[in-house]
C-alpha cells in the first residue's frame, strides 16, 4: 500500500442561499425571530478519502453532484465548512483560501481547468501564462524564469515558437498544453485535472491523455482526474470515486468498479456508457435527483431514483463501508449481502 | 435518386466568404436517410457536420452560400424552396434539435408557449388546445409534473430538461425528418442515454428519418444503423455500423476508430491522428483533403479522388483503401 499524499476527512461544503423577499422583509424577520437561519445547499457532504503518492484517482458523477465544489475545496480555492484536507501531514483546511494563495505550499496542489481557452488570461502570451505562477509563488525571475518556462513548455510538447502567442492564436490542443504546463511548472505533488479533454476532438484527446501519463511518471505526481467520460477514466485511473449528490457512494479500483459496479447508481452510470459493438442496455435512471437544499440527513440521497430502494433507506443514511479487499460502497443492500 | 419520404442529400456544396478568402466548407456531400432509419454523421470539429445540417435547414448565415446540390425531402428540394415554402416545411416536415438547448430556446418565453407555437402554426390548433397538447408533449418526453413545468422558463430548468423541451418542440408536428445536431453534448451519460432512447423510440414509432450528428463514435455506433464519416467537408466513407468497425476502408475512418477511448483497454493502445485539417481557403486544395495526414498516399490522390461505389451499402472515397 502506498503512503497517502492527500487525506481528506469528513469534508463538507455548504453554501447559504438567500431566503425569499427583499432586504426589508429579511430585516423584519431577523428582528422578529432572533438570528436568521438561511437554507443551505449541501454541495459536499461528509466526504472522506485518500490519494496515494503517484496514484491516479478518478472522480465521476453527474453534473451537480459536487465534483467541482470538492476539487475547488481541495485546491483551496474555496474554504470548507467542516472537515480537514491533509497534504503530507499538514492540514490545509485551517488556512483561509485567500491566505493560502501566498503560501509556499500553494505550489504543491495545482489544478488544470476544464477549458484552457477560458481559464488562460486572453491578454497573456503562452509564456506569460506559464511564467506568472512561477514568479508569484516560486519567486523566480530573469534568466532562471525564462529557462524554467522553456523547459516546462518543452516537456509539455509546446514548441518555443508558440510561446509568444496569445490564447486565441493557439489551437485547442495547444491551449490545453499551456494549461497543463502552467500547473506542472510549479512541480506540484498533487495535480487536479477538471475535465481536461472535454473540449477536445478525439484525435487531440489521445495526445493530451498520453502526455499526462508521461508527465506523471517523469515528475512523480499524483492525479485527481475529474471527468464524466467513463471510458477515459477507465484508461487513465488506478482508482475511482463515484459521487452522488454531494456524497461518495462507491470507491474502488477503476477496472473492478466498471466491470462489476456495486452501488445501484454506479450500475446505472456504467450501463449508460456507450460501448462499441454492443446494443444499448435497458437500465435507465428515471426521475430527477433529490433537492440538495437542506436534505434530510437520514434519507439516502439516491432514494426515489434508486430501483431497489427499501424502507430502511428512508430512515438510515447508508455509510461508506468496506466491501471486499479494496472496495467501499455506501448502500444498505450491499452491506446486507456481505454479512 | 428520390426518396419517397426521408431525406436524400446529393452533391451538397457550401462556401463561406470571409475576409481572408473563400472557405470551401462542403464539397459534394451526399447521403440518404430512409424513413424510420437513423444515420449518424461523424467527424472532428471543422469536418462540416453542422454546416451540412444548417444548409439542409437553410439556416446558414449570410456569409454562407450553397453552391450546388439538392436536399430532397420527398419530392421537394429544400435548397430550392422559397422562404414561404420553407416556413411551411420547417417544423412540420423537417425539424432540428440544436446543440445547445439553452441558447436555442427563447429565454423570455415559457417552454409551454414555445411548444404551443409550433402546434398553432402547423397543426392549426387553438391556443387553448395547443397549450393542453404542449403539456402532453412534455409528459411524452419524460418531464415530471408537466403541467407545472409548462409555465417554466428555460433558465429554471436543467440542461437535460431543456434538451427534452427542444425535442418536444421538434417532434410536436411529427416531422418526417429530424436533424439532431449533437443533442447530448454536455449532458451526463445517464441523461444522454435517456435522451437517445427517447429520440430512438419516437423515430421508430412515427417512422421518422433521423440524421444524428455527433463526434462520439461509440455513441454513433450504439444508436445509428449507418455511419457517414466526414473529413474537411468531404464524405470519406459511408457504411452500416458493423461493416464500418469490422473493416473500415478509408484510412481516416480507421484512425478515428483507433483514437476512440471505448475501442481499447489500455491507454497506450490509443493512437492519435497525425496532422490537422487542411486550410479550406487554399486555392490548390488537393482532390483528397486527407492527403497531408494520410500514411497511404499515392501520387494521383492529389488530382482525382471520387467516391467508390456511390449509393452502395459501403461506399468510400479513397484510391488506396484498406483491405
Amino acid at each position: 500500500m502506498r503512503s497517502a499524499l492527500l487525506d481528506v476527512a469528513e469534508l463538507s461544503k455548504r453554501f447559504p442561499i438567500k431566503a425569499g423577499g427583499g432586504s426589508f422583509s429579511r430585516l423584519r424577520r431577523r428582528f422578529a425571530g432572533g438570528p436568521e437561519k438561511l437554507p443551505h445547499v449541501h454541495a459536499v457532504d461528509d466526504v472522506s478519502f485518500t490519494i496515494g503518492e503517484g496514484e491516479t484517482v478518478g472522480l465521476v458523477g453527474e453534473s451537480g453532484c459536487g465534483k467541482s465544489t470538492l476539487v475547488r475545496v481541495l485546491a483551496r480555492l474555496l474554504d470548507p465548512s467542516d472537515g480537514s484536507v491533509r497534504l503530507g501531514g499538514r492540514d490545509l483546511s485551517l488556512m483561509p483560501a485567500r491566505r493560502f494563495a501566498r503560501d509556499p505550499d500553494r505550489a504543491k496542489v495545482q489544478m488544470v481547468f476544464q477549458d484552457a481557452g477560458e481559464s488562460i488570461n486572453p491578454r497573456f502570451t503562452a509564456f506569460a501564462a506559464i511564467a506568472d505562477p512561477l514568479r508569484r509563488i516560486k519567486g523566480l525571475g530573469g534568466v532562471a524564469l525564462t529557462a524554467k518556462v522553456e523547459r516546462t513548455a518543452a516537456e509539455c510538447g509546446l514548441p518555443e515558437a508558440l510561446l509568444s502567442r496569445f490564447p486565441h492564436q493557439l489551437s485547442g490542443g495547444q491551449r490545453a498544453r499551456v494549461g497543463i504546463a502552467r500547473a506542472v511548472a510549479l512541480e506540484p505533488q498533487l495535480l487536479i485535472l477538471d475535465e481536461p479533454t472535454a473540449a477536445l476532438d478525439v484525435s487531440v484527446q489521445v495526445v493530451i491523455l498520453q502526455l499526462l501519463q508521461r508527465l506523471k511518471s517523469e515528475l512523480g505526481m499524483s492525479y485527481l482526474f475529474v471527468s464524466h467520460d467513463l471510458s477515459v477514466v477507465r484508461l487513465l485511473c488506478d482508482r475511482v470515486i463515484v459521487m452522488y449528490l454531494g456524497r461518495i457512494v462507491e470507491v474502488g479500483p477503476a477496472r473492478e468498479v466498471f466491470e462489476r459496479p456495486l452501488h445501484p447508481y454506479t450500475q446505472a452510470l456504467v450501463a449508460a456508457v456507450p460501448r462499441l459493438g454492443q446494443p444499448p442496455t435497458q437500465d435507465r435512471l428515471q426521475g430527477e435527483p433529490r433537492s440538495p437544499i437542506d436534505p434530510d440527513p437520514k434519507v439516502c440521497r439516491f432514494y426515489g431514483r434508486c430501483p431497489q430502494g427499501t424502507e430502511r433507506c428512508t430512515v438510515e443514511m447508508p455509510l461508506l463501508r468496506k466491501s471486499g479487499a479494496a472496495r467501499e460502497v455506501a448502500c444498505h443492500l450491499i452491506a446486507e449481502v456481505q454479512t | 435518386m428520390t426518396a419517397a419520404a426521408g431525406l436524400a442529400v446529393e452533391n451538397l456544396s457550401v462556401e463561406f466568404r470571409t475576409r481572408s478568402g473563400i472557405v470551401k466548407a462542403l464539397d459534394r456531400v451526399s447521403f440518404a436517410v430512409a424513413p424510420g432509419e437513423t444515420v449518424a454523421l461523424v467527424g472532428e470539429s471543422g469536418s462540416g457536420k453542422s454546416v451540412t445540417a444548417y444548409a439542409i435547414m437553410r439556416l446558414l448565415d449570410d456569409a454562407g452560400r450553397i453552391t450546388g446540390g439538392r436536399a430532397l425531402l420527398g419530392d421537394v428540394d429544400l435548397l430550392a424552396a422559397t422562404p414561404a415554402e420553407l416556413r411551411r416545411l420547417r417544423g412540420r416536415r423537417i425539424a432540428m434539435v440544436f446543440q445547445n438547448p439553452r441558447s436555442a430556446l427563447n429565454p423570455i418565453r415559457s417552454v409551454g408557449h414555445q411548444i404551443a407555437d409550433v402546434l398553432v402554426e402547423h397543426e392549426k390548433l387553438s391556443r387553448r388546445a395547443a397549450a393542453a397538447k404542449a403539456v402532453e408533449l412534455l409528459r411524452a418526453v419524460g418531464i415530471t409534473d408537466p403541467a407545472r413545468r409548462a409555465s417554466a422558463y428555460p433558465f429554471e430548468m436543467s440542461g437535460g430538461m431543456c434538451q427534452r423541451v427542444m425535442i418536444a418542440i421538434a417532434l410536436a408536428a411529427r416531422p418526417a425528418v429530424l436533424i439532431a445536431d449533437e443533442p447530448t453534448t454536455g449532458l451526463d451519460v445517464t441523461t444522454q442515454a435517456v435522451i437517445m432512447d427517447l429520440i430512438g423510440e419516437l423515430s421508430s414509432s412515427i417512422g421518422m428519418a433521423t440524421v444524428f450528428i455527433t463526434h462520439d463514435l461509440a455513441l454513433a455506433a450504439e444508436r445509428a444503423r449507418r455511419i457517414v464519416v466526414m473529413h474537411a467537408g468531404h464524405v470519406v466513407e459511408s457504411a452500416p455500423v458493423a461493416a464500418l468497425f469490422a473493416a473500415p476502408r478509408h484510412p481516416y475512418t480507421a484512425e478515428l476508430v483507433a483514437a476512440t477511448p471505448a475501442s481499447v483497454s489500455v491507454l497506450d493502445d490509443l493512437a492519435s491522428i497525425p496532422g490537422s485539417l487542411p486550410d479550406l481557403r487554399r486555392a490548390d486544395l488537393p482532390a483528397c483533403r486527407y492527403l497531408d495526414r494520410c500514411r497511404r498516399t499515392q501520387p494521383e490522390c492529389a488530382r482525382n479522388v471520387s467516391m467508390v461505389a456511390p449509393g452502395a451499402i459501403h461506399a468510400f472515397a479513397c484510391r488506396n483503401p484498406l483491405p
